[in-house]
């Protein structure tokens, strides 16, 4: 009966058989009853965790590790309890935001990040390659194996016979998934058709297992006692049945059970059934219970069959292949045979769920976001999406299992099934921190889930997939012995001088590490953007939020754009039908009189997502729309929180300012309080060295007067004249002292009136005109007819004008001076120059002038009279008159004492001002 | 044999009463009205005593003060210090820059005579009857 065409024949049968179902179911879904709305269907459909690794793999796994290949089974077991909280919520999350793959969650949890999407498409493709041609081999090595019968042969490694086989076996898998998958895109990415036709095939992998396990068990020895008490008499044997046994063995037991915790949620397959293609909610709770008891009984017979193996096979039979071995070498084909057929439904089983998983992200999250962003496609423009969608999907089915082909002869050869298969475990578990992270922790960021994943990633790359390369020759064995650049701690498999380990708990451990610590790490350190925010949001809390948040859409286009959008993923059909169901929802009787306001584009959003994943739906809208979406929750939120913090921040900005320049009045009003405590000890100071010079004199001279009454009367006249002299000096100087307290003071009297200048200025000329005439100096005055008034204390501006005209005598010289005094009209005021022809000042000394006490004189010659206050009283009476005083003067060339008085209208304001 | 006395004031009126006070003592007089003219006079007249001003205009008193005092040829010569400022502080910055006597303006003439004989010594304080 095992003949080559009978097996062929019997496989394609089987196949056929599963098109058959799947076809059938499609249509029942097609007519709106589906099939696979069914609890037992759903926990079935999850059995596909169990492949040709299980099939085969475990009892090899047994033969040599005993008990210890309970972990990869008992993982999902344990993950039960947890399935309840995890799966729930992960199906709830994923409908509510039309997920598509298990790219897409990660995606769009993390603010519809394109970028992460692809990431974590092409991790689960380089990951899941090794497990890819562990089927592929598994199916090559067994028909080589029973077209070998009678004899049992194993197939050797690197035998072209088998790589060939692997070729066409890996060509046949691709036709079969494009036929299941790939016949048209369906929303959400659902597939009825397939999911029966898996649960089917779990059905007969598990029969055609219990099958063969029942046959050793009980047909070829006597049940289980026989065959545990024979094995117990076999040392080596007997050592397989006690767990950890080997050195290091409890890690592995730990890290194993982990990792399968992890493989029945991350692998791409099982994300596939368990959440995408899920039904109801309730499902699970069937699962929860139907899926462990499928695990026990696909389990029960390992341990039997492999020592049944072990027991009656010399060394040389691969274990891996015992469940077929046995029943050949009893001759009993028809068993033979229907263990083949079940080898061939757990490989392509696997194959079919898989590739069509990864050939969808590979689609929606990697190919088409690239494409779309690619402007010279032009890609938005095209009318029909559906077959481009298509296309790439089969493109993709191809290229994923040629890859997988090309590793099995790359490194296939290097390892059991079971290590190869845990290979693809470990990768698939990078995605856990970011995934379930995204799940249950608001602060996880997309930065964060770049750098766990990347890092995880490579550490994974480097610890066990560059190994696997390294001893099949196909790369040196240099770095995995000397490390990576030649440093020993730097050792692929024993990193950081971790020994001890196996190597896929060493890698696991050092990924894990990177991964969590990196996520963890950066999401801390980095900030979210709002659309982060959001997402996260509506992933953590989805069990808390009453219904969706609405987006908030600040759109420019219309309906028939949005309805054309949607037509070109779903078949304008189907579009028309969603537009007139949401129409009639929101109570309006067609599509005609929708509005494209923001409820249709979250609509429409919502509706692509199911088609061509979040990411890419928002793209779609979003170039139609031309906007970005917000939630609209989020947004007050944010805006909330940030007002509120700016406006924290406008206080504080305010206070430091407030400070600052209280401490820099404070500082400046210190610096002013001592200058003036400065000018007045200056000023004290002088003012009484200038009092007490003359009273020094008019003493000393009234003394010697006293004392020499016989003193040369000539000589006593002139002292006497000296005393009266001094006397009057030293009241000038008491005088203006006073004057100048009082001004500055502010205590003065002003008598505000309108004056004439001119009157002023002519009555001061002829005032002084004595004074002029005995020193023989001119004076004359040019005044216009009319001046117009100005407002001031005459008898202040008086004063200025006689100490200008006394300081122009004193200062010009006897016999030739010349004094003149003009008077002109300007802009801001009436100007009055008072211009002698004497000595001039120097520039250094101008500015010095109107100090107090200072006087410029010629030292050589006797000090002027005066008291140096003249002009510095002169200059504030004029300022406090709103005007202003200055001196232009060459040495040599005579001076111009000038001043300016506003004119009367404004005066009044000017003195308001400055008293 | 006269004590030379040099007045170095800038104020025209004091000069003249410290002038005549001096003469009437019998002492030679010299008159010297800004720094300058004191140093020179230091030089020529090589007097006995200095009656200082402090504000003279070119050189203070305190300048005129230390190159006396760092003139080895004026050892005897005497310094009278005289201010119109007032205050210890005064009195002490004077003494410290090596004057052997500070007198405040206004002064009594008795006291400045005084202090005049005193400073120069009974050798020379009588004056001009030998």
């Amino acid at each position: 009966m095992l003949r080559s065409w009978v097996v062929v024949f019997a496989s394609f049968g089987y196949i056929g058989l599963l098109f058959a179902i799947a076809w059938f179911a499609d249509r029942r879904a097609r007519e709106g009853r589906s099939i696979i709305a069914n609890p037992v269907i759903y926990s079935l459909s999850l059995a596909v965790y169990a492949t040709a690794w299980t099939f085969y793999g475990s009892v090899g796994r047994a033969a040599h590790d005993g008990v210890g290949f309970l972990p990869i089974y008992v993982g999902p077991t344990l993950m039960i309890l947890l399935w309840w909280f995890v799966l729930r919520k992960m199906i709830r999350v994923s409908k509510l935001a039309r997920i598509t793959s298990l790219a897409d969650f990660v995606a769009s949890r993390y603010g519809k990040s394109a970028l992460l999407g692809g990431l974590v498409t092409v991790i689960a493709v380089i990951g899941i390659l090794p497990y890819i041609s562990l089927q592929l081999k598994a199916v090559s090595s067994s028909f080589q194996i029973v077209l070998g019968y009678p004899e049992l042969e194993m197939p050797r490694s690197g035998n072209p016979i088998l790589q060939v086989t692997a070729f066409y076996v890996a060509l046949l898998m691709a036709l079969f998934t494009i036929a299941f998958g790939t016949r048209h895109v369906d929303v959400g990415e659902r597939h009825e058709g397939m999911v029966a036709a898996i649960a089917f095939e779990s059905i007969v992998k598990l029969v055609a297992f219990l099958a063969v396990g029942l046959y050793v068990t009980f047909g070829i020895f006597g049940g289980f006692g026989d065959v545990f008490g024979k094995a117990a008499q076999r040392p080596e044997l007997a050592r397989l049945m006690a767990p950890f046994s080997a050195e290091g063995s409890l890690a592995s037991w730990a890290w194993m059970t982990v990792l399968s915790m992890l493989a029945i949620v991350f692998l791409p397959r099982q994300f596939q059934v368990a959440v995408i293609e899920n039904v109801e909610e309730r499902h699970l709770k069937t699962a929860v219970w139907l899926f462990p008891l499928y695990m026990l009984a696909i389990n029960v017979f390992v341990l039997p069959i492999a020592f049944g193996g072990m027991l009656l096979f010399p060394a040389g039979v691969d274990p891996d292949s015992f469940v077929l071995t046995l029943p050949m070498s009893q001759h009993h084909e028809a068993l033979t045979l229907l263990v083949f057929v079940g080898g061939i439904s757990a490989a392509t089983g696997m194959v079919i769920v898989e590739t069509i998983a990864l050939s969808t992200m590979v689609c929606n999250d990697l190919v088409m976001p690239i494409l779309l962003r690619w402007k010279r496609l032009n890609l938005a423009a095209r009318s029909d999406f559906t077959a481009l969608l298509l296309d790439i999907r089969r493109g993709a089915i191809v290229v994923i299992l040629l890859l997988g082909y090309f590793y099995f002869t790359v490194a296939g050869e290097a390892y059991a099934l079971v290590s190869i298969g845990l290979i693809s475990f470990a990768a698939v578990a990078q995605f856990a921190p970011a995934v379930l992270g995204g799940l249950y922790w608001k602060g996880g960021s997309k930065a964060g889930a770049l750098a766990g994943l990347s890092v995880g990633f490579a550490v994974w790359f480097f610890t066990l997939l560059l190994p696997a390369f390294a001893k099949s020759g196909w790369f040196g064995m240099d770095v995995v012995d000397n490390g990576l650049l030649g440093l020993e701690l730097l050792r692929p498999t024993q990193l950081f001088g971790l020994r001890g380990l196996d190597q896929i708990t060493h890698a696991m451990i050092w990924s894990m590490l990177a991964n969590i610590g990196a996520y963890v790490l950066v999401s801390l350190v980095g900030r979210q953007s709002a659309a982060e925010h959001s997402q996260a949001t509506l992933f953590v809390d989805v069990f808390t939020q009453t219904g969706e948040a609405p987006r908030v859409w600040r759109a420019t286009t219309s309906v028939s754009a949005l309805q054309a959008l949607l037509g070109r993923f779903l078949g304008p059909a189907r579009a028309a039908e969603q537009f007139t169901a949401y129409a009639r929802v929101r109570g309006l009787k067609s599509a005609q009189e929708l509005e494209a306001d923001a409820g249709l584009l979250n609509f429409a959003e919502r509706q692509l997502a199911g088609t061509i994943g979040a990411a890419s739906a928002r793209t779609m809208v979003a170039t139609v729309a031309q906007e970005e979406p917000l939630g609209m929750e989020e947004v007050m939120t944010i805006i909330d929180e940030a007002s509120h913090v700016i406006a924290y921040s406008h206080e504080l900005e305010q206070k430091k300012q407030e400070l600052e320049e209280a401490t820099a009045n404070l500082r400046a009003a210190n610096e002013r309080l001592k200058e003036l405590d400065r000018l007045k000890d200056d000023f004290i100071s002088t003012v009484t060295h200038e009092l007490r010079t003359p009273l020094t004199s008019i003493r000393a001279f009234s003394e010697i007067l006293h004392d020499s009454p016989d003193i040369d009367p000539a000589e006593r006249h002139r002292f006497l004249g000296l005393i009266i002299k001094e006397s009057e000096r030293l009241t000038r100087l008491i005088n203006q002292v006073l004057d100048l307290a009082k001004l500055e003071s502010g205590m003065a009297e002003w008598r505000t009136s309108e004056l004439d200048l001119c009157e002023i200025v002519g009555d001061a000329v002829s005032a002084t005109s004595q004074i002029f005439k005995s020193r023989g100096v001119s004076v004359e005055a040019r005044l216009p007819d009319r001046v117009p008034p100005v407002a001031g204390d005459r008898d202040r501006v008086m004063q200025v004008m006689l100490n200008l005209l006394s300081n122009a005598v004193k200062f010009s010289p006897s016999g030739t001076g010349r004094v003149e005094v003009r008077l002109a009209v300007e802009t801001d005021g009436v100007r009055v120059d008072v211009e002698d022809n004497g000595v001039g000042v120097s520039k250094e000394h101008q500015g010095v002038v109107f100090e107090k006490f200072r006087q410029v004189g010629d030292t050589l010659t006797q000090k002027p009279a005066g008291t140096g206050l003249g002009l510095a009283i002169c200059r504030q009476i004029v300022e406090r008159l709103g005007g202003r005083l200055w001196l232009q003067s060459e040495p040599g060339k005579g001076s111009v004492f000038s001043f300016i008085l506003p004119l009367a209208v404004r005066q009044e304001q000017a003195v308001a001002a400055t008293a | 044999m006269s004590a030379r006395i040099l007045i170095a004031e800038d104020e025209g009126s004091i000069v003249t009463s410290l002038d005549f006070l001096m003469k009437r003592c019998g002492f030679e007089t010299r008159v010297a009205r800004d720094g300058e003219m004191a140093l020179a006079a230091l030089r020529e007249f090589r007097p006995d005593l200095v009656i200082l001003d402090i504000m003279l205009p070119l050189r203070s008193g305190f300048e005129i003060c230390a190159a006396i005092r760092g003139d080895g040829a004026l050892r005897a010569t005497r310094v009278l210090m005289l201010t119109a400022r007032g205050g210890s502080g005064e009195e002490a910055k004077g003494m410290a820059a090596g004057a052997d006597g500070y007198m405040t303006k206004p002064f009594s003439t008795h006291e400045l005579v005084e202090r005049v004989r005193e400073l120069l010594g009974p050798a020379m304080a009588s004056g001009a009857s030998a």
